[in-house]
């Protein structure tokens, strides 16, 4: 294990490496099979910068996610991509790391309003498979300075680049949260609802489906969400959970609770909305699985986690029939990029070719 | 501004490649009369010109690629243009290349409101996707102020942002895939109608990539369900710094705005004397926008005006109405033309952290007295991002020259506080000199392998974005 405690200390041990390097942050959200002597990124620690007034973040890569929580916390602000805790779904222990959270575009609920990880990530220095250090994009709000590389490395998975830091753009936690739950649907039916509900002009901050309830937040200003709660209330039949009760709903949807402890591959898609009931149901009849242990919704039906017995790879494509992405994150051949069109997939190889030309990084991912 | 010497072999040709375009292209799809290539010779940096060698204008994907086949061929470099809207000189021909036009590819192909989509040829403009949509109740967020004319495809190219940003992002964060053509013409699609594709991110390092990794003919864009309604209030401050501090305040109270924007006095006196729309004569002034039902905006202008009152603002006035509310923006949308009526100005597009606010605009008076040159501040100040108006006259010796070394002193003085070159214009020609201020030659480095990746022959748009002496050697292998 290499342990470098500087970005320079880390340039330096990628451009002496001879053989294949494992860039590890808090080992919590890793997917398939890796191997390579771990570059240890936790030695690099700590925040930058802090600036509650321009709702800047600028960390070191290894930074503990609960140390960033905490501090943002303290400014009554957080990270509005509100990234998911895999540890108990793919039965990891260790700390999670802005990192690791950065390299896997790791994005809950409130994608669907304030988008995902790559959003939030204003600019990342990083090092390149020779041991050079790039910056892109920077810490201001705008900036279309130059190609933007941090797009490239946020769910790169460390394949082209080890993060060394990476500025995000934080959000002040707002002062009301309430969750409309909706009941005794079919996923169907509890599908549209959710539907209904993002096209709806009151900015729904979380649309989830998960043991036979749809779910729907609402965040922002006391009155702004009871009114709008009011709205939406007028449209479904729902129950009202409010604060705690409310965030408890959420973290779960985001750490896809429901799921924890279920045998079987862990897998996730990516569907269109509309799409998404048709394609579980189909799995499900294929599987024997139990709609309401083995499957989660979230933003909207766009994002699904389903449990399936090993060995259903082909039913699943078969079901998907091109409409959508799936990687399986749990599971014999679980990896963290899906097979794509021969030029995508060309590209990236070249990519890789440039950012990584001695393969020191994970090799024949694209 | 300094231009690659135009490739004589490729000048010498011309005839054979116009005749192999027009062989390849429908009737109508290819101009080389030199009046009428004489239209393209500039985008709205209109400063610098050059007629290109031909312009093509195909209508379909399909002829996209028929075209870019040949000029790959050939070895003749092509510069795409969408409408020609580009402050930075992207669209900005040289006299060996062919424009590559997609403004004939303005089709609505599919809107999914269920799903939140829309499905457009590139060549649509802004402002027309949102028309689409509209009647459903929707609307499509990136809102450049050039939203009437500039194209999809522009907008890609340059990551647009707008004047609601603050809220609702920047291109990227609203694009779900496009259909792209290589140099090569190879056809390919990146991302999609749905959310993750779970591969590299190409699609977000082509967006913004100024027109140099691909040509987008066709895009998938997020659209949005419309607000219940949005009100506008207009508070004018007896200086900058305290316009500058009121806006930090609101931010840290957590309070969002679609919009938050600012005007120094040159830019104030200008715009009423042009459009009249009733602004105080003062330093500064703030338009801030928040949106949401009657109710829900009377929340969130309560608590604004009451941040702003601890700044003791000489005016804070509320949109009582429609007529208002477009009174109110008048002034901010017309305030470009406005300062174009005192001459001729250069826009500048440096994005800064908010709270080196007050120390910018301070420098940016002294750097005006240096250099004897007026210039108004007008910008997006909830994300930092200034226009500074250079005023200058074009046809006095020495004055562009000058006006140039203001807006670079300008820019790098974004740069030293922990900003950018550009916010949302792109580097194009115009600041591609100066990427060095914000970038070591290892980050430009990487830059330029990516294109590498996808124009390894470096024939699209080649002398932008990189500084010609970064970029030389790459440009050198084109046939």
């Amino acid at each position: 294990m290499i342990s470098p405690r500087s970005e320079a200390e880390l340039a330096e041990a990628v451009a002496s490496a001879t053989g294949p390097l494992l860039p590890k942050g808090g080992g919590t959200r890793m997917i398939g099979d890796v191997a390579g002597e771990v570059l240890d990124i936790s030695g690099l620690s700590g925040v930058n910068l802090y600036e509650p007034a321009a709702l800047t973040l600028v960390v070191q890569a290894g930074t503990p996610l609960a140390q960033i929580n905490s501090l943002l916390a303290g400014e009554r602000q957080r990270l509005g991509f509100e990234p998911p805790d895999f540890r108990a779904l793919l039965g990891r222990d260790g700390v999670s790391t802005i990192g690791g959270i950065a390299a896997a575009n790791a994005s809950g609920p409130r994608r669907v309003q304030s988008g995902a990880a790559r959003d939030a990530m204003l600019g990342i220095r990083c090092v390149d498979g020779q041991g050079v250090a790039i910056s892109s994009g920077g810490r201001v709000m705008k900036n279309v300075t130059g190609y933007d590389l941090v797009k490239l490395m946020a769910g790169s998975f460390g394949t082209l680049a080890v993060l060394s830091e990476v500025s995000l753009k934080v959000q002040s936690i707002p002062e009301a949260e309430v969750t409309l739950v909706l009941d005794g649907l079919d996923d169907r039916a509890g599908l549209i609802a959710l539907r209904r509900a993002l096209g709806s002009p009151y900015d729904v901050s979380g649309a989830a489906r998960a043991g036979g309830r749809s779910y729907i937040r609402l965040e922002g200003m006391a009155g702004s969400v009871a009114y709008r709660a009011g709205r939406l209330r007028a449209l479904f039949d729902a129950t009202l959970a409010e604060g705690a009760q409310s965030a408890a709903i959420w973290a779960d949807i985001r750490d896809v609770s429901p799921l924890h402890g279920r045998a079987g591959d862990i897998w996730r898609l990516s569907v269109l909305p509309s799409d998404a009931a048709e394609i579980v149901a189909t799995l499900l009849a294929d599987s024997g699985g139990d709609g309401q242990r083995d499957v989660v919704y979230d933003w909207g039906g766009g994002l699904v986690w389903l449990t399936l017995p090993a060995g259903l790879d082909g039913n699943l494509r078969k079901a998907l029939q091109g409409r959508g992405a799936a990687i399986k994150l749990r599971g014999a051949g679980a990896a963290p990029f899906a097979r794509q069109s021969d030029q995508v997939s060309a590209l990236s190889s070249a990519l890789k070719a440039q950012f990584d030309p001695f393969g020191r990084f994970a090799q024949g991912v694209f | 501004m300094e231009m690659p010497r135009p490739n004589s072999m490729i000048l010498s040709h011309r005839a054979q490649i116009v005749a192999q375009l027009r062989a390849a292209l429908p009737e109508g799809c290819v101009i080389d009369d030199p009046m009428e290539t004489r239209v393209y010779e500039c985008d709205a940096l209109s400063a610098y010109r050059c007629a290109p060698l031909a312009v093509v204008l195909p209508r379909s994907t399909q002829e996209v690629a028929a075209a870019l086949r040949i000029c790959h061929r050939l070895g003749v470099p092509v510069v795409p243009r969408g409408s020609g809207t580009s402050l930075a000189g992207g669209a900005m021909p040289s006299a060996d290349c062919v424009v590559l036009g997609v403004a004939r590819m303005n089709a609505v192909l599919h809107t999914d409101y269920e799903n939140r989509y829309i499905h457009v040829q590139a060549g649509r403009t802004n402002l027309s996707v949102s028309g689409a949509v509209e009647a459903q109740g929707f609307f499509y967020a990136p809102d450049p102020s050039s939203q009437l004319a500039c194209a999809i495809a522009g907008n890609i190219a340059m990551n647009s942002g707008g004047a609601h940003c603050l809220k609702y992002g920047v291109t990227t964060n609203n694009l779900l895939g496009v259909t792209m053509v290589m140099m090569d013409g190879t056809i390919t699609t990146l991302g999609g109608p749905w959310g993750d594709g779970f591969g590299l991110d190409l699609l977000g390092v082509v967006c913004g990539s100024e027109g140099q990794l691909g040509v987008v003919t066709e895009a998938w864009l997020r659209i949005l369900p419309k607000p219940e309604g949005a009100r506008p209030v207009l508070v004018a401050f007896g200086s900058s710094e305290v316009a500058g501090a009121c806006v930090a305040d609101i931010i840290r109270a957590g309070i969002l705005p679609v919009a938050i924007e600012f005007m120094d006095r040159p830019c104030i006196r200008a715009t009423e004397a042009f459009a009249n729309a009733g602004y105080p004569d003062c330093e500064a002034l703030l338009i801030i926008e928040v949106e949401g039902s009657p109710a829900e905006i009377d929340e969130q202008l309560a608590r604004i005006r009451a941040i702003a009152a601890r700044h003791d603002p000489i005016l804070f006035t509320e949109a009582a109405d429609e007529a208002q509310a477009k009174r109110i923006w008048l002034g901010r949308k017309s305030a470009f033309g406005a300062m174009g009526q005192l001459g001729d100005y250069m826009c500048l597009d440096g994005t800064i952290p908010v709270s080196q606010l007050s120390y910018v605009l301070r420098r940016i008076g002294e750097l005006s007295v240096e250099y004897g040159l007026d210039v108004g501040n007008v910008f997006h100040a909830g994300d930092g991002n200034m226009h500074p108006l250079i005023l200058y006259n074009a046809n006095k010796d020495g004055d562009l020259a000058k006006c140039e070394a203001l807006g670079a002193e300008i820019l790098k003085l974004c740069v030293q506080v922990g900003g950018c070159l550009s916010g949302e214009h792109g580097i194009g020609l115009e600041k591609r000199d100066l990427m060095p201020v914000q970038f070591t030659p290892a980050d430009l480095e990487a830059q330029m392998r990516v294109k590498d990746v996808f124009d390894p022959h470096w024939l699209l748009n080649p002398a932008k974005v990189f500084p010609l002496a970064a970029s030389a050697a790459r440009r050198g292998q084109a046939a």
